[in-house]
């Protein structure tokens, strides 16, 4: 079984990680729960994967969400709720909390905790409490698994992918005279990502 | 590690700044940002973002302390603001321009995806260093003009959606070869001219319908080509030939082109 990922965003040693990809989770409403009543123990940021499409797609929004902590200036409760608001396209808190969140309907879930001072966390090794508490799956974090349980559809509706006339057919210039096959639906998902991140990036001006 | 860092003409902001000696012991190797290039607002670096495998050049805004606080800090959230607005823009519509990756308008930066190859600027001065070899400039000219076509193509493409690049050179215009190994530069034996064809810095950029704004747009880099490469003058009209084949409203510019090259000479004269 996989241990889930702890890893260190350039720039923010500081700041490591911890992020676990569980699938088929049976207990989202639990989790949802713990949440909801501010349970200290679980001071993680729950995201449901079926609107991530890739690695860089949520380190984008840990990046924004630790950042804003840094510079004092969440908009929301904790980095960690911050990192769901941080995928919004919008302003709206309530709304990135149904599109990004967990639900009770949850069943590919992304546990991230965010590690800034681990002598005092009162939880030190999230690996495990999440192994503990979580009933699903654990399976790699990685591009190839968040494609599979992305729902893409979805995503390009959330972020508007698809509005000024242009259904996507006219994306990626390399993919100019090279057949559609999976190479094609690869170079989409990068361009999506290209997209997300600069509307990402530029909300909340 | 930060004894051995560089030092910096200017510090970059959290969390790109240095690491402060007291806790470099403590962290992990620090991806340590390099200055690509410098402009009058803006220091351009290249570094990590989100992981050690992803480059972004980093465009950094830093604080004129010669303007007033609050009008400084509005103008830097603007311009920065503007110019990922653009590139976002660019991007949904499928153009080939640095895609935004993160920014901080209070602190000052912009993270864009970083682009392999090298300036057109470059290939351009690769070509007519070459051009006393006849030989090389038989086998040269045909790709060259291929390039020129899609450089027309392009800034076709940036009008058709609206947007004005504001400075248009052969040095915001480059070529990113097909395989990612092409980052070979002088040697023009080697060259590749084939790859996309990626326009950048849209610092002035602005968002405009004006057929006058993209035929200046045109103008400048008409004059761009004709100040840095007078040699390369019969490459310019196969950019505009393909420009006018790029979209609906193209012809119409490429008049107004004609518009502008005349005031332009008559520009003393107005004032």
């Amino acid at each position: 079984m996989a241990d889930g990922t702890t890893l260190q965003l350039p720039h923010l040693a500081s700041h490591p990680v911890h992020i676990s990809l569980f699938a088929d989770v049976a207990n989202a409403p639990f989790l949802r729960q713990q949440l909801l009543e501010g349970n200290s123990a679980f001071e993680y940021a729950f995201l449901d994967a079926s609107t991530i499409i890739s690695v860089n797609h949520v380190l984008a929004a840990v990046f924004r969400a630790v950042n804003d902590l840094l510079h004092g200036r969440l908009k929301s409760r904790n980095v960690h709720s911050e990192i769901v608001f941080s995928l919004s396209p919008n302003n709206n808190i309530a709304e990135s909390f149904r599109r990004f969140g967990i639900s009770d309907t949850t069943r590919t879930l992304l546990a991230i905790k965010v590690l800034n001072s681990p002598a005092t966390d009162p939880i030190p090794d999230p690996s495990s409490h999440l192994a503990t508490h979580v009933q699903g799956q654990r399976v790699p974090f990685n591009d190839a698994t968040l494609a599979l349980t992305a729902e893409i559809p979805r995503v390009r509706k959330i972020y508007k992918l698809d509005s000024g006339g242009d259904a996507g057919g006219r994306k990626g210039k390399g993919g100019k005279g090279q057949p559609n096959g999976a190479m094609a639906a690869n170079s989409t998902i990068k361009e999506m990502e290209a997209v997300i991140l600069g509307i990402m990036a530029v909300k909340g001006s | 590690m930060a004894s051995t860092a560089p030092a910096f003409v200017h510090t970059l902001p959290a969390p790109f700044a240095p690491v402060p000696l007291a806790d470099a012991d403590s962290l992990p190797p620090h991806p340590v940002p390099e200055l690509i290039t410098q402009g009058a607002e803006a220091l351009v670096y290249r570094t990590h973002f989100l992981t050690t495998s992803t480059l972004c050049a980093l465009k950094y805004r830093p604080k004129k302390s010669y303007r007033h606080p609050t009008l400084d800090a509005r103008l830097t959230k603007g311009r920065i603001l503007a110019e990922a607005r653009v590139l976002v823009r660019c991007r949904k519509e499928g153009l080939a321009v640095p895609a935004v990756m993160g920014a901080d308008w209070e602190a000052g930066w912009l993270a864009t995806e970083w682009i392999d190859g090298q300036t057109i600027r470059a290939y351009l001065d690769d070509y007519l260093h070459g051009i006393d070899d006849a030989n090389v400039v038989a086998e040269q000219q045909e790709e060259l003009m291929e390039l020129m076509a899609r450089v027309g193509e392009s800034v076709g493409k940036m009008h058709e959606i609206g947007i004005v690049h504001g400075d248009l050179t052969t040095s915001n215009l480059m070529l990113r070869p097909k395989n990612k190994s092409g980052r070979e530069s002088s040697a023009y034996t080697n060259r590749d001219l084939e790859g996309d064809v990626v326009i950048i810095d849209f610092g002035l950029a602005v968002q405009s319908i004006q057929d006058e704004d993209k035929a200046v747009d045109l103008y400048v880099l008409e004059r761009a080509f004709g100040s840095t490469h007078p040699q390369a003058e019969n490459l310019f009209p196969e950019v505009l030939r393909a420009y006018g084949e790029s979209h609906k409203g193209a012809k119409v510019v490429l008049k107004r082109l004609e518009d502008v090259r005349l005031r332009g000479r008559k520009k003393s004269m107005l004032g």
